[in-house]
């Protein structure tokens, strides 16, 4: 605590460098909150893709149907425990950027294969007692100030509407909640039977079955045991584990992660040689004053520390600056509900920005400490008269 | 009968050259000198004389090729960076000609500098630097900034901070070359009062016959010998 002054010293002596400095720390690890929260939003659906879950989706593409009457055969394979299914209605409410996934569901089977969707009992009982009921997630709910007992209508291109309605009417019987932080709260569901009752086309099918098998460890052969079940029949199907599923979802719009990563390195490097620069020139102007504290007994240990910790200070200023900006704009809202159902700054990006900061300022700070430790009294002291 | 005190300071037949690519300097050579405690000693010679040189292996900032360097009890010429280091904390004081402060820290805080490497608390170290600044005069420019003083007021907090540790040896390097012949003046009266009222050991280079006056003892040193008369 007492070097405290001689640490803001160095940073205050040439105070616009310092701030021009700290500003693109600032900018570059707000940058890259922004881009966690982003990455985040992409992966959502891999990171919350449960380990005993297979996802069943016809062979060619997830926008193929396939027989309901597959659930029953799935069921029958060993070591699967559950099976359930979901198909894309793809409604729209109101206008088509009100965007957020719905989908016809079998209520029981879907909230037991998704104990992530938190509903109390009161809302389960209702939704099984009401023909035209749906659930939404906080998020859509609040997006639109819906509230239970509501009324919902929505277009879908896809499904036409019911015979002698002018478009699909749902009654919200119950607002979901994530079990932990980062599940999809934008969802709405519906019940299967009334959208089977009440479609004009493609009875019978449905979007992609998920299954729920007794042990993980043995998810690929069952995999294959239900894809074989399927060989050779008009509608062949390919399973994978929910989260290599969710992930080619994702990937659909390209590989965000490693795009991600090649932005955020080439931001670093540059920042590196920024930040790098600005402590190797402070050092050099330094050279007397460095000097004088040697010769006033500050060993060549505690002159290394000072300088790294001057470098680590501006990075840590900076980077954890910029990720508490980004953190609070995050928080404050997401921006496009529609594009992103899950945005929030996850802690493990604000600790790995945290530990990526001080490594930037060691990285930064390494070699003009070396050669402040080194640097000969006599020469210093020559050099700075 | 008493025994003959022995000097604070004993330098034996130590020689340094310094060597730029293949070419040698032979700057001091087989140079003895003994400073006795409470003295105050003027080095005059000539520039590239070796008057620095010899200033900084007294003051543990350099090592001679060969011979001793004797502070107190301590073989100064011995001890490795890491003890050279506490050991000029603890009994050296550096005036240096061109004040060297750290511009971006006030007078007391440049003057507390070397506390820092104590074990004082905060407090304790205000205390001293007080004290320190009061000796100089200038215990009302604490909070001023190097820049806002005058020469002659950066010298003072330069000699505050290197009494403020209460070093065993005072070394100052040309103290009064960058000032005018007033606040010059104000610069040797100060050392002359540390060295008499309160006993310092002062060892002063100086280009200076002016300066050098006011020291108990003048040595000349001309290439690399030392002698008690200037050379003709």
């Amino acid at each position: 605590m007492k070097f405290l002054p001689l640490l803001w010293a160095g940073l205050k002596r040439k105070k616009l460098r310092t701030a021009l400095t700290f500003l693109s720390i600032f900018v570059a690890f707000m940058l890259f909150g922004f881009l966690g929260a982003l990455k985040e939003a992409l992966g959502a659906g891999v990171s919350m893709a449960g380990q005993d879950r297979l996802i069943v989706r016809h062979k060619v593409s997830l926008i193929q149907t396939l027989p309901e009457s597959y659930l029953a055969r799935i069921e029958a394979i060993p070591g699967v425990a559950a099976v359930c299914h979901q198909t894309w209605f793809s409604g729209i409410y109101q206008d088509p950027k009100n965007f957020f996934p719905n989908m016809p569901v079998m209520p029981g089977e879907f909230l037991a294969m998704f104990p992530e969707f938190v509903l109390d009992d009161a809302a389960k009982q209702a939704w099984l007692n009401t023909r035209t009921g749906a659930i939404v997630g906080r998020a859509t709910a609040n997006r639109f100030h819906w509230k239970i007992g509501d009324r919902i209508p929505l277009r879908s291109p896809i499904w036409g509407v019911p015979v002698g309605q002018a478009q699909w009417e749902f009654d919200i019987v119950g607002i979901y909640d994530g079990a932990k932080k980062g599940t999809d709260t934008s969802q709405f569901f519906f019940r299967y039977d009334y959208f089977e009752e009440a479609r004009q086309l493609l009875k019978g099918q449905v979007g992609w079955f998920t299954v729920r098998i007794a042990n993980p460890d043995q998810a690929a052969q069952i995999a294959a045991k239900i894809d074989g079940e399927f060989a050779n029949s008009p509608y062949e199907t390919k399973t994978e584990p929910e989260g290599a599923f969710a992930q080619g979802f994702a990937q659909q719009i390209g590989d965000i992660a490693t795009i991600m990563m090649a932005v955020v390195g080439a931001v670093f490097f540059t920042i590196l040689l920024v930040a790098g620069n600005t402590m190797a020139q402070s050092v050099r102007e330094r050279t007397a004053e460095l000097g004088v504290l040697k010769a006033l007994g500050f060993s060549n240990p505690m002159v290394l520390v000072l300088v790294l910790l001057e470098s680590c200070a501006i990075a840590m200023l900076g980077g954890c600056g910029g990720l508490g900006l980004a953190w609070l704009i995050i928080s404050s809202g997401n921006p496009v509900p529609s594009l992103l159902p899950v945005f929030y700054l996850p802690a493990n990006s604000l600790l790995g920005g945290s530990a990526l900061a001080a490594a930037l300022g060691l990285a930064a700070g390494a070699l003009p400490a070396w050669q402040a430790m080194r640097l000969r009294i006599s020469d210093a002291l020559r050099r700075g008269g | 009968m008493n025994p003959s005190p022995q000097p604070l300071v004993n330098i034996s037949r130590v020689s340094k050259t310094f060597r730029r690519s293949a070419e040698e300097i032979p700057v001091l050579s087989e140079l003895g000198l003994a400073v006795m405690d409470g003295e105050f000693l003027a080095l005059m010679g000539p520039s590239g004389s070796g008057k620095s040189t010899l200033l900084n292996l007294i003051g543990g900032l350099d090592r001679p090729d060969t011979g001793s360097v004797q502070i107190g009890d301590d073989r100064v010429d011995q001890l490795n960076d890491r003890q050279l280091a506490a050991w000029r904390a603890r009994h050296i004081g550096f005036v240096f000609q061109f004040y060297n402060l750290l511009p971006a820290l006030t007078a007391e805080r440049n003057v507390e500098l070397p506390l820092l490497l104590t074990g004082l608390n905060k407090a304790e170290r205000r205390q001293h630097v007080q004290a320190a600044l009061e000796a100089v005069g200038l215990a009302n420019r604490s909070k001023h900034f190097p820049r806002t003083l005058s020469g002659g007021e950066q010298q003072r907090v330069g000699i505050a901070r290197a009494i403020v540790t209460d070093p065993t040896v005072l070394l100052c390097d040309e103290p009064t070359g960058d000032l005018d012949r007033k606040a010059g003046d104000e610069i040797l009266s100060l050392l002359q009062t540390l060295n008499k009222e309160h006993g310092k050991t002062i060892i002063m280079v100086t280009h200076d016959p002016h300066a050098s006056a006011r020291a108990s003892r003048i040595v000349y040193l001309d290439k690399g010998r030392l002698s008690d008369q200037p050379s003709a």
